[in-house]
């Protein structure tokens, strides 16, 4: 009996490692923290590099032996690119190019490629700024395709939108957050139909959605934030207390850290949400929260790494680590560790177990002199991170 | 290309299979109606032979946007797959056909660039005159070169003759702003609000409350009747019509100029535009307010997003100009924020036809 305890933990632990992949913006229920029993070591360097065409800031994504990837070229950015690359070496297994049916317009810093495509393990999901969605086989064959806007005339925002879908069961969560025609859709994976869309508050929202127990959605706009069933889209709980349509809010043990009024920690149960704590000096800039163990860290716009209790919302005074920024992308963590990009390209490994914090390691992942800018999240899978410019994306390990 | 010409010319019993399946792919429509039809056609074009490529391209004439991008990622697999032997002559004699899409016809002058590079470059010269301003880029980027070139040699007279042939045949701004900077510098005249066909005259009429952002869907008087000698009851003060001209090379017709910078109004524009014969035209607007066009009192398009960015063509409305007058109504809404960057109270339209080539009012 022992024997066949310590079997199945052992094919447990194995499964665990094998599928832990990293299937959508910020990883495992966009928690930005890897499951994966390997994590990237000391000594990190850059494994390979490639090259890319046109503009993009959407994290890459890894399925098993693959990443995935997004960009858009063009003079008006509507050629619209899903790569597939070759996790060991980055050699391209396959490309595909469609056009933008919707509006490309954006503000200059961002682009069309902002959203980050999200994967089931079977499929990658590929939206853009321009509200064009694409469901592709690993092997790069089209399953169906949506054009938002096309359908929804008015559902566009001219500053661009970065709002990355995610797969909840067979429903793919995309949120088209805007001005104008706002709302929010699950659509079915197999089909690429509508399921429910709801309108959502008219106002631009860049923040994406957590994933919750029981097939729960949190969704974030400034109004506040809403659990919302993935499958049929029913209203479960709402906190109306206002939220950040930048940075979104972090996930640990079922706790919610809502970048709201600084940080306002969240605990949605039985169909209803209370507020534990709310700590409005842990203000996050671009990068969104993350939590690490029992310690939640911010970011704030200086570009200094606060942490905070996550049970008491306190936060550690000694804890002030100023990082190379600014940032537009957000931290992900592997173990004790953070991993972010620096907008000039300074790949920065963090220590969160020190009592002050501190850098382990640098790598400066672009040329001083580039203008070419990191403006992702980056992923982990493999012992490995991700990370991508415009012109390239790195594999770090 | 209606479908069923393009049932015809596929009727053959060697492609009715792919005919059937391009059917389900250019049946595709909104909201993902057709989706699980063109999953399963997709895989069987997807696996059509080089030889067939032209089919595809062909079925994408008149498709909706949706169904080119179904064709568009099969001729991607068709061209991973048998890249080296794509009947090239067919290809180019497909591009050269204006009968087709531009879309498609684009399609085909990438694959070209990608599988015969040389012949891609024999045809670029051709394409400046061409109906798809994405072909255009190509002779007009040459001829930019061109004239670059003979500058470097002191030639202004080749420069400016190669700079003035791209500007005739320019149709995008990035390339249009490089020509007419280049163009000046030489000496040269060049009239932007001409060739891009922005409407410059224009009667305004404000301000109407905008208070709450109520005024957007609220109907003002202008938009029942225009009657240019009538004064309304405004906001704070009477609403009067009044001539305006821009004088801004883009176009910019700007309410603050005229009625100061207020918030929380709405502003009416409008114009008259002689076509000399009916026709299809796209009206082009660049706005950062809340907005919307009514060509002949039919209502094109409306948009209640505010300060999020203006641009050049940044709202494409396709419509039907009449024989003779017609007339153009924009209403122009302002609100409430306070920023520095929210004091632009203003728009841009041009008339155009699908390729962006600018239309003049008769008169």
């Amino acid at each position: 009996m022992r024997f066949i305890l310590s079997s199945t933990a052992i094919l447990a632990l194995t499964l665990s490692s094998v599928h832990a992949d990293w299937l959508q913006f910020r990883g495992p229920d966009a928690s930005a923290v890897s499951t994966e029993a390997k994590t990237p070591g000391d000594n990190l360097k850059v494994a390979w590099s490639v090259d890319l065409p046109g503009r993009g800031l959407s994290s890459p994504i890894i399925v098993g032996d693959k990443v995935f990837l997004t960009a858009a070229s063009g003079p008006e950015q509507a050629i619209l690119h899903m790569f597939c690359f070759n996790a060991a070496d980055g050699k391209k297994v396959w490309e595909r190019s469609l056009r933008a049916t919707g509006r490309t317009m954006t503000q200059s810093k961002t682009c069309v490629a902002a959203p980050t495509p999200c994967s089931d393990g079977k499929r990658v999901f590929a939206l853009y700024s321009s509200n064009d969605l694409f469901a592709f086989d690993l092997d790069g064959n089209l399953l169906w395709l949506r054009g938002l806007t096309y359908d929804y005339a008015n559902a566009s925002n001219s500053l661009g939108m970065a709002q990355s879908p995610m797969i909840v069961g067979g429903t793919l969560v995309v949120q088209s957050e805007n001005d104008s025609e706002s709302f929010t859709a699950g659509i079915d994976v197999n089909t690429g139909k509508n399921l429910w869309k709801m309108e959502r508050p008219k106002a631009a929202n860049w923040s994406s959605a957590l994933a919750l127990k029981d097939g729960v959605v949190a969704l974030q706009s400034s109004k506040g934030i809403t659990g919302v069933k993935a499958a049929t889209g029913e209203v479960v709980w709402n906190y109306a207390d206002g939220a950040s349509t930048i940075p979104s809010s972090a996930l640990g043990g079922g706790t919610i850290y809502a970048a709201s009024n600084g940080i306002t920690a969240l605990m949605p149960e039985n169909g209803a949400v209370s507020q534990l704590w709310r700590n409005e000096k842990l203000r996050p800039g671009t990068a969104s929260p993350v939590v690490v163990g029992s310690d939640l860290f911010v970011i704030n716009n200086a570009g200094v790494l606060l942490k905070a209790d996550t049970k008491s919302g306190d936060d550690d005074s000694k804890f002030k680590l100023r990082l190379k920024g600014p940032f537009s992308g957000s931290p992900v963590a592997a173990g004790k560790r953070l991993y972010i990009v620096g907008e000039r390209g300074t790949f920065q490994a963090i220590d969160t177990a020190s009592p002050e914090g501190s850098i382990l390691q640098e790598i400066e992942l672009t040329n001083k002199d580039s203008k070419d800018l990191v403006l992702c999240t980056p992923a982990i899978a493999g012992g490995a991170v991700y990370a991508r410019s415009d012109k390239k994306l790195w594999k770090v390990e | 290309m209606k479908l069923l010409p393009f049932l015809l010319l596929l009727s053959s019993p060697v492609w009715a299979d792919l005919a059937t399946s391009l059917d389900a792919l250019r049946a595709v429509s909104k909201e993902g109606q057709g989706n699980e039809a063109a999953t399963s056609a997709w895989s069987s074009v997807s696996q059509a032979k080089a030889s067939d490529v032209t089919k595809l391209l062909a079925a994408m004439d008149g498709a909706n946007p949706l169904a080119q991008n179904w064709i568009r990622a099969a001729v991607g697999v068709v061209e991973d797959r048998e890249g080296k032997t794509l009947p090239v002559a067919e290809v180019a004699t497909f591009l050269k056909d204006t009968k087709h899409s531009p879309e498609a016809r684009a399609l085909a002058f990438d694959l070209l660039q990608r599988h015969a590079p040389d012949e891609a470059a024999k045809l670029t010269p051709q394409l400046i005159e061409d109906p798809s301003a994405d072909l255009r880029r190509h002779p007009v980027a040459k001829l930019i070169e061109e004239g670059e070139a003979a500058l470097a040699k002191q030639d202004k007279d080749a420069a400016a003759k190669a700079f003035q042939q791209a500007l005739n045949g320019a149709r995008d701004e990035d390339q249009i702003k490089v020509l007419a900077r280049q163009l000046r510098a030489l000496g040269k005249t060049v009239d932007l609000p001409a060739h891009f066909g922005f409407l410059m005259n224009w009667k305004l009429i404000a301000p109407f409350n905008n208070s709450e952002r109520k005024g957007f869907d609220e109907v003002f008087p202008p938009e029942q009747k225009l009657d240019f000698s009538a004064t309304y009851p405004g906001k704070g003060k009477d609403a009067k019509w009044q001539d305006f001209t821009s004088t801004d090379e883009y176009g910019k017709i700007d309410f603050n100029k005229p009625f100061g910078m207020e918030k929380e109004v709405v502003g009416y524009a409008a114009a008259e535009f002689i076509s000399k014969e009916a026709r299809n035209a796209e009206i082009r607007m660049g706005c950062k307010n809340g907005w919307k066009v009514w060509l002949n009192g039919k209502l094109l398009f409306a948009r209640d997003e505010y300060h999020r960015g203006a641009k050049l063509d940044q709202y494409r409305l396709p419509c039907q100009l009449q024989a003779g007058k017609n007339t153009l109504l924009v209403k122009c809404c302002q609100n409430e924020q306070k920023e520095t960057w929210t004091v632009e109270w203003e728009f841009q339209l041009r008339i155009c036809d699908a390729t962006g080539t600018a239309i003049a009012s008769a008169k």
